[in-house]
């Protein structure tokens, strides 16, 4: 295990704990709201495996999401509730099959001809439920028994659908955080970095990609499944690549190359969506949000090229005048490494 | 299907992947020869498809004019977007682009839908354009279609010539390969980067000007051409002008008989074509060369 | 920042009372796009709506009318969100909307689920008052089947044997070919071919060679939109304009004639309204209508206009207690709803039973021609009420 920086430790500590104890003081909506973001922070984290550490940018992501989804309407039964314990994993492996056989024929290609492969695979699955019998067609189909286990784990109650929503968030973070740091993690790490050196190294680095995307399309395809089972609706636009891209967005807003970014990105992304269109903020205006939120897009790209996780270093800079990094470096610990150069 | 319409669906192809192709040659420019992944090229095709609508009663009414008019403003807006924006991202991450790009959509559409309002528009083209011509006795073919053609093959020659005849050409494609060493011969980069910039929305823009009378100017135009032109580009292998033209004609031909043939596929086609094709060659149909 | 979304909701709760007071303001929850293809829509019923509410001093069933507007984007991907955004975080007492078909049955569902009283004004899919029917949920629009079936009926008669369908692979495209066979088949003709493309693509050169090709009396079809403006346009373009005759649903030509350049003129169409129409209440609302908004209005604002009219009757049968489902629902399916379209009531469904207009393009208006259908109500297959 490497080392752990104490800072993003004790955040993201907050954040969950502060997560935990929301609703303390929440009304129904912010529960259904909140649990739908940390719905697409799972999502985010699932794309963070991906792109940020192992610079496989994939733009076809909410394919998989979109697939855990629908087979989580599909295999539940007409006129009962499904038991959760075997719904979830099937959703999750519905959507890792996809992301084999995508990820089997993709790898092959590389830089932006990958990003438009995946692409291409995202919109062949966003067809095949838009335009045929099998996905219940443009209008989507309902889920009318939300999966459960008798009334211990009764997923039709918002505030248990909270907490299942946040234990696989909590249980995802950690997971990815462990497997980055393993052996594997370090693989990663260095095909980002510099592909070509690590099969010089000896490595067979195929296996491991395509490892690395199986298992984001499983994590992917978790928060399919927690979707459906919140809207308890599913729909092809779930698959388009409107999603795709504006997770790309989260990801890159929040900072790449650190699973908290993931975090930050999703909370964000979504609170800024909000803030924008809220009538109580911007009036008549608020119909107009889409500017505000594009503005602010572009001035996070401006002054912010780390994305948000970037914040608190380049405030300190300012505020104190000298560099962190300075520290570090005196220190013997290296800053974190998010370049992405070589990936597209 | 007999022969007749067998070669109808041919000139239809042909002439839907022309139409294909000039509106995404800003894009093969951009993203092709500078390497910007630019999403907000559906944005200027758009503006300029908005512009041929505008401008038209400001100019009198003449067609040529207000593509004159409206490809110089778009330079012009070219420009100054690059200066303005773009010029940060090119040491930066492709990511990063992505993100500006995409915030510059949504500025986009919104300034759109402040400064002209949500409705449909028509744009009539110039009346000496506006007939039609027999094919046979099956159906007619409107005269304006095969102008757009023309102006494609027109457009494409003229950028071949000037990526592989002349010294701008050269400078440009030297550039996207290794900007550092252009810049130590002595060459601007910062000055040609800008040039190359502008004519690619001017180019964009220029297609939807001359797009708009046959696809009309709607809120959303702009999103739903753009990934069908980054396929193209993609397809015809990024860099390449020569294999962004074939892969148009490509995706014409597919599209076309696709509805014919297999109507419950046919959104997919397009899709499965770039995936068969990346498949099979990695890197495109062509080279980076011009 | 989610210590300041936390403290705005506290506050929220805090200010938040209960339901049950009749004298405080009535909470309209507009779900409607702002942005997007339909924005011109979503306008234009929100516009009706309030024009209504403002005729009736800004109240209906005697409570003050306060409105919480929501942008649905025309994505249903999150309409549950944005649903419960209104029925959970501002507590609207009732919800109107909206215009997509597929968000309006993430609305309707939401609504049967917990009981909020939910007008349609215009969402056309056929399932909104079919399987997810329920007594608090009134649509004042339209089905996709009934300007279809009304024209299958008017092209039968008009004598045409064999007929292509052409329209985009979704609901309403789907819906409303089936209304026109329906119809059309009944009554001895045939439906030769069924063409489409996937939605919303626009490229109808290949299938417009395909009509040329079959040969058929006559075309029906169903577009709306950019998509209608370039349909009409290229159908013209490609000569078959003259020689087979094209019909469709209204939105062919409701609002797209003047984009389409005098291609659309002579053409004739079906729908539940008309321009010209020799009904009173239109010429009132119209001229009300252009006084208050400096344009002139259409079949989305006169939905709108319905929608507040529905629950004005509702609403003031109950005194405004929106608990009261079972009465309201008795009350507007009692009624006889005086619109700009002509007057109609409701079938068991709640969708509205109403003349369907056969009209025909001149200018830039569809004029009445004659009365297609009289009082045609929808079969509302898999209504369980």
């Amino acid at each position: 295990m490497g080392h752990i920086d104490k800072g993003k430790l004790l955040f993201t500590g907050g954040v969950f704990l502060a997560l935990a104890l929301y609703p303390l003081v929440a009304e129904s909506y912010g529960i259904d709201l909140v649990t739908k973001i940390m719905i697409y922070a799972i999502l985010a984290l699932s794309l963070e495996l991906l792109v940020g550490s192992t610079g496989l940018v994939c733009f076809g992501q909410a394919a998989f999401f979109g697939i855990g989804a629908y087979a989580a309407v599909l295999l539940s039964p007409e006129s009962e509730a499904a038991g959760w314990w075997w719904l979830l994993p099937a959703s999750v492996a519905a959507a890792a099959l996809y992301a084999l056989f995508v990820g089997a024929l993709s790898l092959r290609t590389k830089g932006v001809y990958f990003i438009m492969v995946t692409l291409a695979f995202a919109q062949m699955a966003y067809y095949v439920v838009h335009d045929t019998p099998l996905g219940g067609g443009t209008d989507g189909i309902y889920l009318y028994f939300k999966p459960g286990l008798d009334t211990l784990v009764d997923l039709g109650n918002p505030y248990i659908l909270y907490f299942f929503t946040l234990v696989f968030l909590v249980w995802t973070f950690v997971f990815l955080a462990i497997l980055l740091r393993s052996h594997f993690g370090r693989v990663l790490a260095g095909i980002r970095i510099n592909e070509q050196r690590m099969q010089a190294s000896g490595f067979s680095t195929y296996p491991f990609k395509l490892a690395a995307f199986v298992t984001s399309g499983g994590i992917a395809g978790l928060a399919g499944f927690l979707f459906a089972v919140q809207d308890g609706f599913v729909n092809p636009e779930m698959m388009s690549w409107h999603l795709s891209g504006a997770l790309l967005v989260m990801i890159i807003l929040g900072g790449l190359g650190h699973l908290h970014g993931a975090l930050i990105g999703a909370f964000v992304f979504v609170f800024l969506q909000e803030l924008f269109k809220s009538e109580a903020v911007f009036g008549d205006f608020a119909k107009h949000w889409h500017l505000g939120l594009g503005l602010t897009i572009i001035a996070c790209v401006a002054l912010l090229p780390r994305g948000l996780v970037g914040l608190p270093e380049m405030l300190h800079q300012r505020l104190f005048g000298f560099s962190q990094r300075a520290k570090g470096k005196a220190n013997g610990k290296l800053p974190d490494n998010t370049a992405t150069e070589e990936a597209v | 299907m007999d022969f007749s319409i067998f070669l109808i669906q041919c000139l239809n192809a042909l002439q839907y992947g022309l139409l294909l192709y000039l509106v995404a040659m800003g894009l093969t420019l951009i993203f092709g020869i500078m390497g910007v992944i630019n999403l907000a090229h559906g944005s200027f095709y758009m503006v300029g498809a908005y512009m041929a609508f505008a401008l038209a009663p400001l100019v009198g009414g003449n067609f040529f004019a207000t593509l004159l008019v409206g490809v110089a403003l778009a330079a012009v807006l070219g420009y100054l977007l690059e200066w303005a924006f773009f010029s940060f991202l090119y040491e930066r991450e492709h990511l990063q682009q992505v993100l500006m790009t995409y915030g510059l959509i949504l500025v986009f559409e919104e300034l759109r839908s402040l400064l002209v309002g949500d409705d449909v528009y028509g744009v009539t083209p110039p009346d000496f354009l506006a007939g039609s011509i027999a094919l046979g006795d099956v159906m007619t073919y409107p005269v304006y279609r095969l102008f757009v053609s023309a102006v494609c093959l027109l457009l494409a020659l003229g950028m071949y010539l000037v990526f592989t005849r002349t010294r701008l050409g050269m400078m440009i494609r030297a550039g996207s390969v290794n900007r550092e060493m252009v810049q130590s011969l002595g060459i601007d980069i910062q000055f040609l980067y800008r040039v190359v910039f502008a004519a690619g929305v001017a180019i964009a823009a220029f297609a939807g000007m001359v797009a708009a009378p046959i696809s009309s100017v709607y809120p959303g135009m702009g999103n739903q051409v753009l990934i069908i032109c980054f396929v193209v580009v993609v397809i015809g292998g990024i860099g390449s002008i020569r294999g962004a033209f074939f892969a148009a004609l490509l995706i014409g031909l597919v599209d076309t008989f696709g509805k014919v043939l297999l109507p419950q596929a046919s959104g997919v086609l397009v899709y499965v074509l770039m995936a068969l094709i990346l498949l099979w060659k990695p890197n495109g149909l062509f080279k980076a060369a011009g | 920042m989610k210590l300041f979304r936390a403290t705005v909701l506290a506050a929220a709760v805090l200010c938040a009372t209960s339901a049950h007071a009749d004298d405080k303001p009535l909470k309209v929850g507009l779900m409607l796009p702002a942005t997007g293809t339909y924005a011109t829509l979503g306008s234009a019923i929100e516009n009706g709506f309030k024009l209504y509410v403002d005729e009736n001093g800004g109240k209906l069933g005697g409570r003050d009318v306060e409105y919480v507007k929501v942008d649905d984007e025309s994505d249903p991907a999150k309409a549950t969100d944005n649903v419960n955004k209104l029925i959970k975080g501002d507590k609207v007492d009732v919800l109107v909307g909206t215009v997509h078909s597929g968000v309006a049955a993430a609305m309707a569902k939401t609504a049967k689920d917990t009981g909020t009283l939910l007008v349609v004004p215009n969402a056309g899919a056929d399932a909104i008052t079919g399987p997810l029917c329920a007594p608090n949920i009134f649509r004042t629009s339209f089905t996709n089947w009934q300007p279809g079936y009304a024209m299958g009926e008017v092209m039968a008669e008009k004598g045409y044997k064999k007929v292509v369908t052409i329209t985009w692979k979704y609901a309403a495209g789907d819906e409303s070919v089936n209304g026109f066979k329906e119809a059309f088949e009944k009554k001895g003709g045939e439906v030769v071919k069924q063409l489409s493309l996937p939605f919303p693509n626009v490229e109808f050169q290949a299938l417009l060679t395909e009509i040329a090709a079959t040969k058929p009396d006559a075309v029906y079809t169903f577009f709306a939109g950019a998509g209608a403006v370039k349909f009409v346009k290229d159908y013209k373009a490609a000569g078959l304009m003259g020689s087979i005759p094209l019909y469709g649903a209204g939105f062919l030509t409701d609002g797209t004639l003047k984009a389409q350049g005098g291609a659309g003129e002579g053409l004739m169409t079906t729908l539940h309204y008309a321009d010209e129409l020799d009904v009173p209440k239109d010429k009132t609302f119209r001229a009300a209508y252009s006084k208050a908004y400096d344009a002139q209005p259409d079949v989305y604002a006169v939905q709108g206009y319905d929608a507040a009219q529905v629950l004005k009757i509702g609403l003031d049968a109950v005194k405004g207690d929106v608990s009261k489902t079972a009465e309201i629902a008795a009350a507007v399916e009692a009624a006889e709803i005086d619109s700009p379209r002509g007057k109609f009531t409701f079938s068991k469904a709640h969708n509205p039973v109403q003349d369907i207009y056969l009209r025909e393009a001149k200018g830039e208006k569809n004029p009445e021609v004659s009365v297609a259908s009289k009082a045609l109500a929808d079969p509302a297959k898999g209504c369980r009420m």
